[in-house]
């Protein structure tokens, strides 16, 4: 009996090559190919007044020079707002090479194409380029001043004003028992894969054709963008993403003008031309994420139910708005999180500053919700002296409150209702995980010894599986291999081996036999990409319809062969049996071959196939009206809505009040991502958000000055977790399968990152009784605020510290 | 301005057992001889300036971030990549590393592009050890505590180090 493998902790597929040293990243291709650098802006705000090139024209070695001047047609065009809103009235977005003005510290403004990488740099360092400054913006409260402007057509700053309500807010605050209100930041970090980002191409001037290697996480959108923007036809370009060292956001963004220019390159010069970002291009130039102020005023009963909920936020995005207010969008919508809230409104304003734009960082949007949201619970707790749990529990949305709307529109423009979930169970398992009602207890023992010991929770709900759709394409060849592919790419969430356990249990054939290819436009071209927790959900569903179509027509042959009705006959270890009739067989692999009308005896499976052949129906054409040659199937999954997984996670911190170090002693998290795939994988994705989320709430922070000049622009200065700064994590599941797909899955990709700040936040509160009011926080900060006596302080009661 | 003239300088180097000869340009990173001379494109580059560690390979047993060591410096010396670290079998096969081994069983790794480094310095600091003895946790810290890892957060390879030091006590045995 084929073993089901769809929830069991199988050992990844992907692992081999990548252990040996057999992967393909993208830098890992192409070896000889011309290499592209670039120049890059050094002011955050200038105009270009002279680009001289002469003295790099005489280094050996350097085959081309491109400024703006050498872009034509639509590459000559600003490049696209993926992703319009009507509220976001005032997109804007760069040129592939910047064209007067340069927006950010890192926009490119040439780009060289030498013999190789070193050349290619020395030529970069012969450009001159002359600029005259120009006034500079950083943080959004100097955007909201608007004292100077980031465009000069946009004198306010102001890209979009994103606003949802649900009732009249300011009547129901004013009805309210109690209402209180506070302001909070939340500053930016970045997605950082160790992987930068890469783009090879390979122009063949015999038939017109491009073929682009680029570390992305939408291969078809990619293609779609070069298409456009080189004049290409569709079918001319093939865009692939090979291994990808890890992605987490910044490679959704589609196209970078390096994919665009390193193939225009390529095509011009008639030679492969390769770039490799290297780091700090990647800190300059690629995306970054979080940076927010939120203004929330919140009312509530004397049991400490929320009343009314207004939440003022402001959202730097940056220089450029590629990817439109989908981070505000998804933060405004993700904030209410598990609770019930019957009256809430948002208001974010996504504003321009010179630095680098700002697209979604796993999590997008959301760990700033959730802080907002959490954040309040906590407060409401300490004004009215609850416990922060008890808060929680009687905000929460009822299990029989399924599905729920929030009465908001979502970040797919669908509206915000939960389809399924059991709130109440995460808080029980998380208080029992964490040990919550010892924490008093704790707190004493860890004073004994000196420490300052916290606690804090933070609970999420999280929008997955976004449509429009994914596909799938299952084909069993007369070899007995499967073949499976789907569009969008993977960057190490192990996709290989989720969907060959998808394809193994829906069609009953052993994994070895299974290939997976993602990402690969010239095996399955309509794709959407890899964000918002989407893959398994999508994908995952889409190639378990595939497999269900071929399943279906593997029957319907084996049945004519085998004399026998559709619904006796089993698929178990690739084998098309009669139910209960040994004997009453054929292999899977015989029917693939069968189910092909052109037989050449080209190999043994041919040749045995003939013996099932039956004689042909002169009456009927060999394919049958409305049949295929082959045993494939193609199929597409298309929800009507997100699907909404959840969580909760708490912290316990120890501070040593001589060097304010901030110890996070235990973390623990209750995850809720519906069905399970592979427990092995989810856990991972875990594991690394929960990292991304200590670091997030207390190391990583883009220091930009006032000129725009990022001051940490290196792994020696941004501060991302070593195995010493994260956490040993404990992890509990519940699983609430989602109605709204056939597998019953819900994303887990970002969950683990989104509550890290919140709940770090209320942890580090917790432990030295003072209002954490932005993050992340750093001992220095911690030191600060301990000693300033102006501190707003936490009611004692709530915390056990003296006031 | 005149033109840069690049030096270069012909090197033995003994990789992965297999002794090479090549000519690099002086300022040519060990990293890129590796990656774009020899083609041996298991080693990856993260940060270039040494820090991540995802660079890391064996000169002469130790430990060494490739980008930050320049090509020339490993003239006569023996330098050992992810691609050497599996021994052959004799029979058109090969023998994982128990880092390896215990990379997969463990999942400690997601997208693979630091697990090179994190394999070789692994390898290196285990054998390094008495292997007879237990592994304690100072150690497992000790040796996974100087590479950046963006997928897992590093329990499945702390877990992983624990496992191979397992089985190379095993194997001792």
């Amino acid at each position: 009996m084929t073993t089901k493998l769809f929830g069991e902790p199988v050992r990844r597929r992907e692992d081999l090559r990548l252990i040996t040293g057999r992967g393909r990243y993208t830098d890992d291709i192409g070896h000889g190919a011309l290499a592209a650098a670039f120049v890059r802006s050094p002011y955050a705000h200038a105009r270009i007044l002279d680009i001289d090139v002469d003295a790099a024209l005489d280094v050996e070695g350097v085959v081309a020079v491109y400024t703006y001047e050498d872009l034509y047609g639509p590459m000559a065009e600003p490049l696209p707002v993926l992703i319009p809103h009507p509220q976001l009235t005032a997109p804007r977005t760069g040129y592939p090479l910047a064209r007067d003005v340069v927006q950010h510290v890192g926009e490119a403004v040439v780009m060289v194409v030498a013999t190789d990488r070193y050349v290619a740099e020395d030529v970069c360092d012969r450009i001159a380029v002359s600029y005259e400054e120009l006034p500079v913006v950083v943080g959004v409260d100097a955007a909201r001043e608007a004292v100077h402007s980031v465009h000069s057509d946009v004198p306010d700053n102001v890209a979009a004003r994103h606003h949802q309500e649900t009732g009249d807010v300011e009547a129901a605050l004013a009805a309210s028992a109690h209402t209180l209100s506070f302001t909070q930041y939340i500053e930016r970090s970045a997605c950082m894969p160790m992987e930068g980002k890469g783009v090879h191409a390979v122009w063949n001037h015999d038939d017109s054709s491009l073929r682009v290697h680029t570390s992305t996480q939408a291969s078809t959108s990619v293609r779609a963008a070069i298409a456009a923007k080189l004049q290409l036809s569709l079918e001319k370009v093939e865009v692939v993403a090979p291994d990808v060292g890890g992605g987490f956001g910044v490679k959704i963004v589609h196209p970078w003008p390096e994919e665009l220019l390193v193939p225009m390159a390529a095509m011009a010069l008639g030679q492969p031309v390769h770039w490799a970002e290297d780091r700090r291009e990647h800190f300059i130039s690629s995306a970054h994420e979080r940076e927010q102020r939120q203004e929330i005023t919140v009312g509530y009963d004397d049991e400490g139910r929320v009343t009314a909920l207004d939440v003022r936020g402001w959202h730097d995005n940056g220089a450029y708005t590629p990817y439109g207010i989908i981070v505000p969008i998804v933060t405004a919508t993700q904030l209410v999180g598990p609770y019930a809230i019957p009256v809430y409104r948002v208001r974010i304003d996504s504003v321009y500053t010179n630095t680098v734009i700002v697209t979604p960082y796993r999590g997008a949007g959301r760990p700033q919700g959730c802080y907002a949201m959490e954040r309040t619970m906590d407060r409401i707790a300490q004004d009215l002296g609850l416990d922060r749990a008890e808060v929680r529990r009687r905000n929460l949305i009822q299990p029989d409150q399924f599905p729920y709307d929030h009465h908001l529109t979502f970040q797919d423009g669908r509206p915000v209702i939960y389809d399924s979930g059991n709130y109440e169970g995460l808080l029980d398992k998380l208080v029992a995980l964490v040990g919550w009602d010892r924490a008093e207890e704790r707190r004493a023992e860890a004073a004994a010894r000196g420490k300052q010991l916290g606690i804090g929770m933070a609970m999420y709900v999280e929008g997955t599986g976004p449509g429009p759709y994914e596909g799938g394409h299952v084909q069993v060849l007369g070899s007995g291999k499967v073949l499976v592919s789907t569009g969008l790419t993977s960057q190490g969430q192990g996709h290989e081996t989720a969907f060959a356990q998808i394809v193994a249990s829906e069609l009953g054939v052993p994994i070895e036999d299974i290939e997976v290819v993602t990402g690969d436009t010239r095996r399955f071209g309509y794709a959407v990409g890899t964000f918002a927790s989407r893959a398994a959900v999508m994908s995952g569903n889409a190639i378990a319809l595939a497999a269900r179509g071929v399943r279906a027509k593997a029957l319907r042959i084996a049945a004519d062969v085998l004399e026998a009705d559709v619904d006796d006959l089993e698929i178990d270890e690739g084998v098309v049996q009669v139910k209960g009739t040994p004997g009453a067989s054929i292999p899977l692999r015989t029917v693939a071959v069968l189910s092909n009308p052109l037989r050449y005896a080209f190999d043994e499976a041919a040749r045995q196939a003939t013996q099932f052949a039956g004689p042909g129906d002169d009456s009927k054409p060999p394919v049958a009206v409305g049949d295929a040659p082959g045993l494939e199937h193609v199929d597409y999954y298309s929800p009507i809505r997100s699907t909404f997984a959840s969580g909760a996670h708490a912290a316990v911190v120890e501070i040593d009040p001589t060097t304010w170090e901030i110890d996070v002693v235990d973390y623990a998290v209750v995850h809720d991502c519906g069905n399970i795939v592979n427990p092995m994988i989810v856990e991972g994705q875990v594991h690394g958000g929960v990292a991304q989320g200590v670091g997030g709430a207390l190391y990583e922070r883009m220091a930009y000055d006032a000129d725009g000049q990022l001051q940490n622009a290196s792994f020696m200065d941004f501060l991302m977790p070593y195995a010493s700064e994260v956490p040993d994590v404990v992890i509990d599941h519940q699983e609430t399968p989602s109605p709204l797909n056939p597998l019953g899955l819900k994303g887990a990709g970002e969950a683990g990152v989104i509550p890290g700040t919140a709940c770090i936040a209320s942890a580090i509160e917790d432990a030295v009784g003072r209002r954490i009011a932005a993050m992340p926080i750093s001992p220095t900060e911690l030191y600060d605020l301990v000693r300033n006596p102006d501190a707003e302080r936490v009611p004692a009661a709530t915390t056990g510290v003296p006031a | 301005m005149s033109t840069p003239v690049q030096t270069e300088r012909a090197i033995t180097v003994t990789v992965n057992g297999v002794p090479r000869e090549t000519t690099v340009p002086v300022r040519r990173l060990l990293s890129d001889a590796l990656r774009h001379d020899l083609q041996l494109t298991g080693t990856h580059v993260g940060c270039e300036h040494g820090v991540c560690g995802a660079c890391t390979v064996l000169v002469d047993g130790t430990p060494v971030r490739s980008c930050l060591v320049l090509a020339v410096q490993v003239d006569g010396k023996e330098v050992t990549t992810v691609e050497g670290l599996a021994r052959d079998d004799g029979r058109g096969g090969e023998i994982l590393h128990p880092v390896q081994e215990a990379f997969r069983e463990c999942h400690a790794l997601q997208c693979g592009f630091c697990t090179p480094g994190f394999l070789m310095t692994m390898a290196a600091g285990l054998e390094a050890r008495d292997t007879s003895a237990d592994i304690t946790e100072e150690e497992v810290d000790e040796i996974v505590g100087g590479n950046l890892c963006r997928c897992t957060g590093y329990a499945n390879i702390k877990k992983a180090c624990r496992h191979a030091a397992g089985l190379m006590k095993e194997a001792g045995q």
